[in-house]
């Protein structure tokens, strides 16, 4: 399981990082591996707001699809359009090039109580 | 013996699990004299006396073939090459359901992308799915899809004049919804759209037959971010400026014109199209081109929406079947006509019907409400249109249809449709035919018996 040490987890194995002002949200590793090949992502509209935990989008593979929740509330202010054409960016690069939206954060505090790499490894590790 | 599979030991064993000691007492709410009635049914026949009780039955039936027929509202009468009967009449099309299997349904899976293509030509959108059970309900899930695209947005959009019928069906399938019906009078620019609003629904033409500015409700509708769904005249399409071109998101159509009879309502086709953009979401299912693994073409079930197998609580709609059969002569009839031979169907509905509005609008008390129109329109009758209907009928004149049908409040206008196949003479017809049963009308004011 490749983890990124800055990112923080939620249990539904989105990752989340702080870049500047604004927070990259994206899919574990741990999770593209378990979803296989990446067919479609189904992305949110820009400018649109959610909490944490809420659906923000659907992810398919081969296997399977399943929601995609916010591990961090805010607006959406970019959406990575590159997964339109290649989907499988979330399997071969899901730190990097496959990330999914960036987020304004609405309340940034949110951030800490996320898992950080080392208890996330723990508690996917059990799956 | 009749074949009952479970015995009286099981029976009893499943009255015991619900909780009551017989039959009887199962059927307890039923009232007794409703339980086993006795039908009182004549001798049996045989089977030569049965075919001529049946026939004699079946000659009372008026089929559009036998009479000067203008009548639409819905359904219409279109010339159908033989040939459509003749191919879809092959044994290799027969089958006991819609095949998506690909090892064994080549030919179907061909059949449906050839349909699908020549469809997604026709409405001018990238995509079709392989239809639906009708036109009215093809509209009620287009609408269900834009609604749920919508997310929050909770407003739809319909036009007054829309079919009364698919206005019904739209609403039952929202019965359970939490949605707010607007209807709007004239063209979709009137419709009152804001960020509430999940679609505007256009018909093109609409139920009385006239061309509104399709165009002019796209930009009304997009520049409030809500969906445009347009249900149109899939013969108009071959004639005059296709949906897509005008701006629709989602197209529907009800197929039944393309090759169809009408059969006294059924089963006929639902059409619809969308853009790219919106594939994924779309109901029913979209067939493919592919390869296997010698490169040869090949076709395939391509899309269906993920929701309808798992994520089910997220469905947009449970649509998984279509219309094999008259999708198939659908298609067949648009690979017989082409391109030419559907603009031509088209403009002679078109010249038919202008030159049979311009005859009756010069006839003394008719009057042509309808401005811009295809093949149908309205005209104001100086006497109950309901009976122009049951007297010129009984002619073998079908004139149209009575607006009173779905509207008492508007007795003095008729909805008249005409298509390639009325004649000039017939056409003639019905105009001196509609002058006479005006003058009848005149004769009985002075207390006589109207002239039959």
């Amino acid at each position: 399981m490749k983890l990124d040490s800055a990112a923080r987890y939620r249990s539904s194995h989105e990752f989340v990082r702080k870049e500047g002002d604004l927070y990259v949200v994206g899919l574990s590793d741990h999770a593209q591996a378990a979803l296989g090949d990446i067919v479609y992502v189904e992305m949110p509209e820009l400018g649109k707001t959610f909490a944490l935990g809420d659906s923000f989008g659907v992810v398919e593979s081969v296997k399977a699809a399943s929601d995609l929740y916010m591990p961090i509330g805010g607006k959406v202010v970019a959406v990575n359009d590159a997964l339109g054409g290649d989907p499988a960016l979330v399997n071969r690069d899901c730190y990097g090039s496959g990330w999914l939206v960036k987020i304004e954060a609405s309340n940034a505090a949110e951030f800490g109580t996320l898992m950080d790499a080392a208890t996330y490894e723990k508690e996917a590790g059990k799956e | 013996m009749p074949f009952i599979a479970n015995s009286d030991a099981d029976r009893m064993a499943m009255l015991e699990a619900v909780g009551v000691k017989s039959i009887e007492e199962l059927f307890a709410d039923i009232p007794q004299a409703k339980r086993f009635p006795k039908l009182e049914l004549p001798e049996g026949l045989s089977e030569l006396d049965v075919m001529r009780e049946i026939e004699s039955m079946a000659a009372k039936n008026v089929t559009a073939s036998t009479c000067a027929w203008f009548l639409g509202a819905g359904a219409y009468n279109h010339f159908i090459p033989a040939a459509v009967g003749a191919i879809v009449s092959r044994g290799e099309f027969l089958t006991a359901y819609t095949p998506y299997q690909p090892e064994v349904s080549q030919g179907t899976l061909q059949a449906i992308f050839e349909y699908q293509s020549m469809a997604a030509e026709l409405f001018g959108m990238e995509v079709v799915n392989a239809s639906h059970y009708d036109g009215a309900t093809a509209l009620a899930e287009a609408v269900l899809m834009a609604w749920n695209h919508g997310g929050e947005r909770r407003k739809i959009a319909l036009p007054a004049a829309l079919h009364p019928e698919y206005k019904g069906v739209i609403k039952t399938y929202f019965a359970a919804f939490d949605v707010e019906f607007a209807e709007y009078v004239g063209g979709p620019a009137n419709a009152s759209v804001d960020a509430t609003t999940a679609c505007v629904v256009a018909a093109y033409p609409d139920f009385e037959g006239e061309i509104q500015d399709i165009k002019a409700g796209a930009e009304k509708a997009h520049a409030a971010g809500a969906l445009y769904v347009v249900h149109a005249d899939p013969i108009m399409c071959a004639l005059l400026k296709s949906p897509g071109e005008l701006g629709a998101d989602i197209v529907t159509a009800e197929g039944q014109a393309l090759g169809n009879a009408m059969n006294y309502g059924g089963p006929w086709l639902g059409m619809m199209g969308a853009t790219a953009k919106l594939m994924r979401k779309m109901p029913g299912r979209i067939v493919g081109q592919a390869q296997d693994a010698k490169g040869r073409r090949g076709f395939v079930l391509t899309l269906t929406a993920r929701e309808q197998h798992i994520r089910r609580e997220k469905a947009v709609s449970n649509i998984c079947s279509n219309q094999g059969l008259v999708m198939l002569q659908t298609c067949v009839y648009m690979a017989l006509m082409g391109r030419n031979g559907m603009r031509k169907v088209a403009e002679l509905c078109w010249n038919k019907a202008h030159y049979a509005a311009s005859k009756i609008a010069g006839t003394k008390g008719f009057k042509v409400s309808t401005r811009s129109f295809f093949k149908e329109f309205v005209v104001k009758t100086p006497v109950p249109a309901a009976d122009i209907v049951e007297r010129l009928s009984r002619r073998c004149i079908v004139p149209g249809l009575a607006m009173s049908k779905y509207d008492a409040k508007r007795p003095d206008e008729l909805l008249v449709c005409v298509t390639e196949m009325c004649t000039k003479a017939q056409i003639d017809l019905l105009v001196t035919s509609l002058s006479e049963a005006a003058g009848e009308k005149t004769n009985s004011r002075f207390g006589g018996e109207a002239v039959k």
